[in-house]
């Protein structure tokens, strides 16, 4: 799950790290308000789910409370497009009124989880405001790594290590030990997959302050979190998807015509790419899940053509802990009350597959079967021409 | 010879008197594999289809000699069952459940390292040594008894797999699903390794996804060591990057982990890449000359 940068921000200041001041606001006349109460010289910043803000003018310095107003007003409304929106964009909401600091230095600290070693990495390097992937690719040396372990967290040595390693000193050093210990443990204890501070700010004064900040959480975990589940923002989400989250049903909108409806997700991945082989292009990704009920099935199948850009459906399901007779009535029923109009293609394999064939062929209904993944690729690619 | 379950493996069900837990205990009993012994807190003493269930799995082990778990509890529940499990010096365990967070899987990866258990899974169908034992939720009737072992992170895709082998008459030593999650008890270097010490195994089927980089870790494995034909098919061809595509692991961050980079490190070790989900089971048999 994300969140916003200033959502973000609140769960990292409630573990001490240090943040500066600002106010979240949805008019224009707020954010002179704000302004003037953080003093005057300020930046506002669009709140959505995407970076590349600042280039997509989401993002503005406002020397006083009237150009304050002035920036909140123009970002306000506006559909912000970045490289990470798409073309479509995202309105803006809410905006992030903040003091505008004196810039001495910009670093960055980010931590996920190192898949290698199984183990959470906290990344330190002195190129703040560059994306990471980008110093990986163009200065892989300046990626500084602490790796720690879950149970006894980051230790002081180590966000010590990483702090002489960037110059720092004094003061500024013991401000950055707190702030790295402080961030580690708002990652670990909050169950989050992403908490990224870029840039950091060292000011002119010594002062360590998360300039931005971005976290991503573990959707396994965020039942322990309710605080955070419930900053959930259902405007930067697809209502299709937020649609099938509401029946634990893995779904992704993706731009071809050709709906999926699988179950598993490396068989979903892979139907996904034998279609593209056949020179068709997927509408979506979606896995039933293991213990899909047949109320699932039909809520899939809603879901799955409520995308006015299918033109045919697929539906390859290898039945193991899902039955195929169970798999079958549900399309049966969903294809019926749905009135479904585009063709459709069955493939059925696994537990209880002759009765799953036998409930589509007694049907009535036009359901072309397939036998091999292969056979069904190259009908549904047919079918949706 | 099969690896890590056969008919010497002795099989305790942690959540035996949950719904999944009875009915997929029962299927594996039904296939011929020892399930001696249930546990689940508090139901201790009673039985199910015959068999004990007991309050822990230490009470279990001591009573029913078991030297494997096969676990289905609840997804929050699980990392406590996993410890259990080794505390009690189980060598084999293998958890079905999906959806654990992230944060119990490092905790439970570290706490095992350097313990005496092996962990399969989670998130994934289990293991079988087809005609041994079935410890998983794979549909048996799909397998065949021969000496192809396969290896994956996925679970339907793997029965995908399998069931063209077997229509091809190429049975399998052992099918282990290593799951879909970040960081998995067992790797696939692990199953490798372990394949190509095992005399039966004459060749390896590696199913593989996107995200991380397992398949590259495997890739340069299989071309330090492994003499075996192997093949492999990576799905997620299609996926876009920075979805997490159903299982927490298959997602390409940061530009990293795509099909392509993955089919590339493959092919440069040798290993056979099939090019479409459909081309696994022949892929194979071309590979040992059966096609």
């Amino acid at each position: 799950m994300k969140v916003h940068e200033y959502q973000a921000k609140e769960i990292l200041a409630h573990y001490g790290v240090a943040i500066p001041r600002g106010r979240l606001v949805t008019r224009p006349e707020e954010a002179r308000a704000a302004a003037s109460d953080l003093g005057g010289r300020v930046v506002v910043k669009a709140q959505v789910h995407a970076g590349g803000r600042g280039k997509a003018g989401g993002v503005k310095l406002a020397v006083d409370a009237e150009e304050a107003f002035r920036a909140a007003k123009q970002i306000l409304g506006m559909k912000l497009v970045s490289k990470q929106t798409g073309p479509e964009g995202r309105i803006v909401h809410k905006v992030l009124v903040e003091e505008a600091l004196e810039i001495a230095r910009e670093l960055y600290l980010g931590v996920v989880l190192d898949r290698t070693v199984g183990l959470p990495v906290m990344m330190a390097s002195k190129f703040g405001g560059m994306e990471i992937e980008e110093v990986a690719a163009e200065h892989p040396e300046a990626i500084l790594k602490e790796h720690f372990d879950p149970c006894q967290g980051l230790q002081a040595y180590q966000a010590r290590k990483l702090g002489f390693a960037l110059e720092l000193s004094g003061e500024t050093l013991k401000k950055f030990v707190k702030f790295v210990t402080a961030l580690a443990r708002a990652y670990n204890e909050s169950d989050a997959t992403l908490a990224e501070i870029n840039p950091l700010l060292i000011t002119g004064g010594g002062e360590v302050l998360a300039l931005d900040a971005k976290m991503n959480f573990d959707d396994n975990a965020i039942a322990r979190h309710p605080e955070i589940a419930a900053m959930r923002d259902l405007d930067e989400e697809d209502p299709l998807e937020v649609e099938a989250s509401k029946f634990d049903l893995n779904y992704i909108k993706l731009d071809g015509n050709i709906g999926c409806m699988v179950n598993g997700a490396g068989l979903a991945m892979a139907t996904m790419d034998i279609i593209k082989h056949h020179g068709g292009a997927p509408a979506n990704f979606l896995d039933v899940g293991g213990g899909a009920s047949q109320e699932q099935v039909e809520n899939a199948f809603r879901i799955l053509l409520s995308d006015p850009g299918v033109k045919a459906v697929l539906i390859n399901i290898f039945g193991g802990i899902v039955r195929c007779d169970m798999i079958a009535a549900g399309v049966v029923a969903a294809a019926k009350s749905l009135k479904v109009k585009v063709p459709i293609v069955v493939r059925l394999q696994g537990t209880n597959v002759e009765e799953g064939r036998r409930i589509l062929a007694e049907s009535g209904l036009k359901l072309q079967p397939a036998d091999t993944m292969a056979d069904a690729a190259a009908a549904v690619v047919a079918a949706a021409r | 010879m099969a690896i890590w379950a056969d008919r010497n493996t002795r099989v305790l069900v942690q959540g035996l008197t949950g719904k999944e837990g009875q009915f997929h205990a029962a299927k594996c009993k039904e296939y011929g594999t020892k399930i001696v012994a249930g546990m689940t807190p508090g139901k201790g003493g009673t039985l199910v289809d015959g068999v004990p269930v007991f309050d822990t799995v230490a009470d279990a082990r001591e009573k029913t000699d078991c030297n494997a778990s096969l676990i289905f509890v609840p997804p929050l529940a699980a990392a406590d069952a996993i410890l259990e499990a080794a505390a009690a010096g189980v060598e084999l365990i293998v958890c079905i459940t999906e959806g654990i967070p992230a944060r119990d899987e490092a905790m439970v990866m570290q706490a095992l390292a350097n313990g005496g258990s092996r962990l399969i899974g989670p998130n994934c169908p289990g293991i079988i040594s087809p005609g041994k034992a079935k410890l998983g939720i794979m549909p048996a009737h799909i397998h065949k008894e021969g000496s192809v072992g396969v290896v994956s992170r996925s679970g339907t895709l793997t029965y995908e797999a399998v069931d063209q082998l077997t229509k091809l008459g190429l049975g399998q030593s052992t099918c282990v699903g290593i799951g879909g999650d970040p960081v998995p008890g067992t790797n696939f270097v692990d199953v490798l390794d372990a394949f190509n010490r095992d005399p039966e195994t004459e060749a390896v089927v590696m199913i593989g996804e996107i995200g991380g980089s397992a398949e590259e870790e495997a890739a340069e494995f299989v071309k330090k060591n492994v003499r075996k034909p192997v093949v492999a098919f990576i799905a997620g061809q299609t996926a876009p990057p920075g979805r997490r595509m159903g299982h927490a692991g298959a997602i390409i961050s940061g530009g990293k982990g795509t099909a392509k980079e993955k089919i590339e490190a493959l092919r440069a070790a040798g290993i056979h890449v099939a090019a479409t989900p459909a081309e696994i089971g022949i892929t194979m048999a071309r590979a040992l000359g059966r096609a």
